[in-house]
């Protein structure tokens, strides 16, 4: 894969060292890539703050203190305080885990629902295939945020419901990807070898053909994570998201719009913070796919 | 002339029979696909129903306010069919649909579709002035750095397209505000018209710098111009990434082919190449990217509107969700469905039409 590995290796001597053999030669092509390199240190940053935000931020992030509204940021308060007088680094801080945990929990429904589907399709084929990609098609059929703001309507506002709402857009395209990769799959040798042994179709798909769907899913899941991203942002900035007071960074946005002209710093950090993590996951997933795609002319 | 066919009527009625079995093919192909967009209308139509039932406000109160007695509570309940079965309530609201009945909204009192009528040109306008945006920067952005392959300006290229795809374009929005509005007093805010003018120009088109145009209001022309600029460019930048990916993609893979090698050895400098002879080759794919940007911007319409006060189809929605107006909601997101297939079919129709090597 990378014209820099060693030319002469034992060839792997099972599954998982050839899985391990492959991951390195793929972390050596990436290491190349500087901008993916960027974008990988800001994701690890968004990760390591989310997994210890109560010892980074200096402040309790929902606390008020209406004595000290709206100051300018200082060497006490580094982003400055909000309408309520709380802490906005703190809460840009706990925004994080937010984020993190919305990326997580869509990453957790969207990649096996888009597994089962996919998969299934491709390898029962016929009307069942024709049935799950026509309501695949309907899915895909509005646009993302759209579909996302209905659902989280209709499911009630709230962090969970939001992203419930986001994973119900983002699987599509999950399933359309494993079915690819399902159809090229099931006529392999492998796979009428196992199924002469007499392996249920079911066994086959879950044991034979889905993991191997399963490292093309999770790339595809990380480059369409900045999209979620910003789904999630828009959902909650437009109230449909998190609930007050728990820190968002949309959502403060949203509520630090009435005190922009006066203290631009209410809105501009949740905002940058929204726009570092998602370029973050721009240039990694860049990156991702020059890597994996050798054909690829960038 | 006749003569000269004569001698060939045979082989022409063999082509005929030939002829005949492919049209039939052609047939069967185009009502396979009739069928499928009729399949996924209904499937739009079966979503929309979904939500509007699964949303948690009760729709009989959201008519008859919350202070009902147990009567009139039962009538309109009646009335709204909500003692039917699931099926039949999605019968007779397919049935409404197909009628263009889409219910009356219970915020601003008109039927849904008049006040979709009303919405929807704003929301168009925008949409053209940002895909025009989306254009002109992008498709330059791409060409250069395509032509530029992997030196800086190829990457400052890279990151000018993903920032405006990774920005929130509603954190965006009123960074611009602040800045333009709040500080440099630049441009209005708020809406597509200044107050004064509101209600003075007859809709023709609703799309007001047309219509301010074919009048020749240029005061008023202005006035809309400066309203509908920083939504407009902004939605429209948010465009650039993959308006100027896809450019630069599909001029390197042009410049890697053997016309481009013998117009260099002719002497052709990069810049005529470009525009003679890739341009011309590429122009088909483009206007696909374009259309299908159109369909994107529908999203990023939803948040500027809010953002911006601008009375579009977003706006509409996002009014309809926080008010808990069933009706307004279901027709909204039909009518962006419904757009967003519509726009990826002509696409699609568009490509095979225009592109020789397809047919």
């Amino acid at each position: 894969m990378s014209a820099s590995a060693p030319v002469l290796q034992r060839p792997p001597s099972g599954a998982r060292a050839a899985l391990l053999r492959q991951l390195a030669d793929g972390w050596h092509a990436y290491r190349q890539h500087v901008m993916g390199m960027v974008g990988l240190a800001l994701v690890v940053l968004l990760l390591v703050v989310a997994l210890f935000a109560p010892w980074i931020a200096p402040f309790d992030p929902n606390v008020q203190d209406l004595q000290q509204r709206l100051l300018p940021p200082s060497a006490l308060y580094w982003f400055g305080t909000d309408h309520l007088g709380r802490d906005v680094f703190s809460r840009v801080v706990f925004g994080a885990r937010t984020t993190v945990e919305i990326v997580l929990l869509v990453t957790i429904i969207v990649a096996p629902v888009g597994l089962v589907i996919g998969t299934t399709a491709g390898y029962a084929g016929g009307l069942v295939d024709e049935v799950l990609m026509r309501i695949t098609d309907i899915f895909l059929a509005f646009p993302g945020l759209v579909l996302a703001l209905g659902f989280a309507a209709a499911l009630g506002p709230g962090l969970t419901n939001a992203t419930i709402a986001i994973a119900l857009t983002a699987w599509p395209p999950i399933a359309r990807l494993a079915r690819a990769e399902t159809l090229s799959l099931r006529k392999a040798d492998f796979i009428a070898a196992v199924r002469l042994q007499g392996a249920t179709p079911s066994r086959i798909v879950l044991r034979h053909i889905l993991p191997l769907c399963i490292p093309s899913v999770i790339v595809r899941v990380t480059l369409n994570m900045a999209g979620v991203i910003l789904t999630a942002a828009g959902l909650g900035f437009l109230g449909l998201g998190a609930q007050p007071p728990l820190s968002e960074w949309g959502a403060m946005v949203s509520s630090g719009r009435q005190f922009m002209i006066d203290s631009p710093w209410v809105v501009a950090a949740p905002g940058l913070a929204i726009a570092a993590i998602t370029l973050a996951f721009n240039l990694a997933g860049d990156a991702l796919r020059d890597v994996l795609d050798p054909r690829g002319d960038r | 002339m006749s003569a000269a066919s004569r001698p060939s009527q045979a082989p022409a009625d063999e082509a005929g029979a030939e002829d005949h079995s492919e049209r039939l093919a052609v047939l069967g192909r185009v009502a396979g696909r009739i069928l499928s967009i009729v399949l996924t209308l209904l499937g739009l139509l079966l979503l929309t129903f979904t939500m509007g039932r699964l949303l948690p406000a009760d729709p009989v109160l959201a008519i008859t306010g919350a202070e009902v007695n147990k009567a009139t509570y039962d009538r309109v309940y009646q009335e709204l069919g909500l003692d039917r079965p699931v099926w039949e309530q999605f019968l007779t609201y397919l049935g409404k649909v197909l009628r263009g009945d889409l219910g009356v909204s219970a915020t601003t009192g008109h039927s849904v579709l008049t006040d979709l009528a009303h919405v929807f040109p704003a929301t168009l306008e925008l949409a053209m002035v940002a895909v025009v945006t989306g254009v002109l920067i992008g498709v330059p952005l791409g060409i250069v750095a395509a032509v530029n392959r992997g030196k800086p300006i190829d990457h400052v290229a890279r990151i000018i397209g993903l920032a405006g795809h990774s920005v929130p374009i509603f954190w965006l929005g009123l960074m611009a505000l602040l800045l333009f509005y709040a500080k440099l007093h630049w441009v209005d805010a708020s809406g597509r018209l200044s107050v004064f003018y509101e209600g003075m120009m007859e809709p023709v088109t609703g799309l007001l710098l047309l219509d301010t145009a074919m009048a020749r209001d240029w005061d008023m022309f202005r006035d809309v111009v400066s309203h509908i600029a920083l939504p407009g460019l902004l939605l429209g930048y948010y465009s650039v990434a993959y308006i100027s990916r896809m450019t630069r993609s599909f001029v390197l893979e042009q410049l890697n082919q053997e016309y481009v090698v013998a117009a260099r050895a002719k002497g052709l400098s990069t810049f005529q190449i470009v525009w003679r002879h890739v341009f011309k080759n590429i122009r088909v794919q483009l206007l696909t990217i374009v259309a299908l940007t159109l369909g994107g911007l529908l999203d990023g319409a939803v948040l500027i509107e809010t953002v911006f006060g601008w009375p579009g189809l977003g706006q509409y929605l996002t009014r309809g969700l926080t008010m808990n107006d069933m009706n307004v909601v279901m027709g909204a997101v039909l009518l962006t469905g419904t757009l967003f297939v519509t726009i990826n079919l002509i696409t699609d129709r568009l490509y095979k039409v225009l592109d020789a090597r397809t047919r």
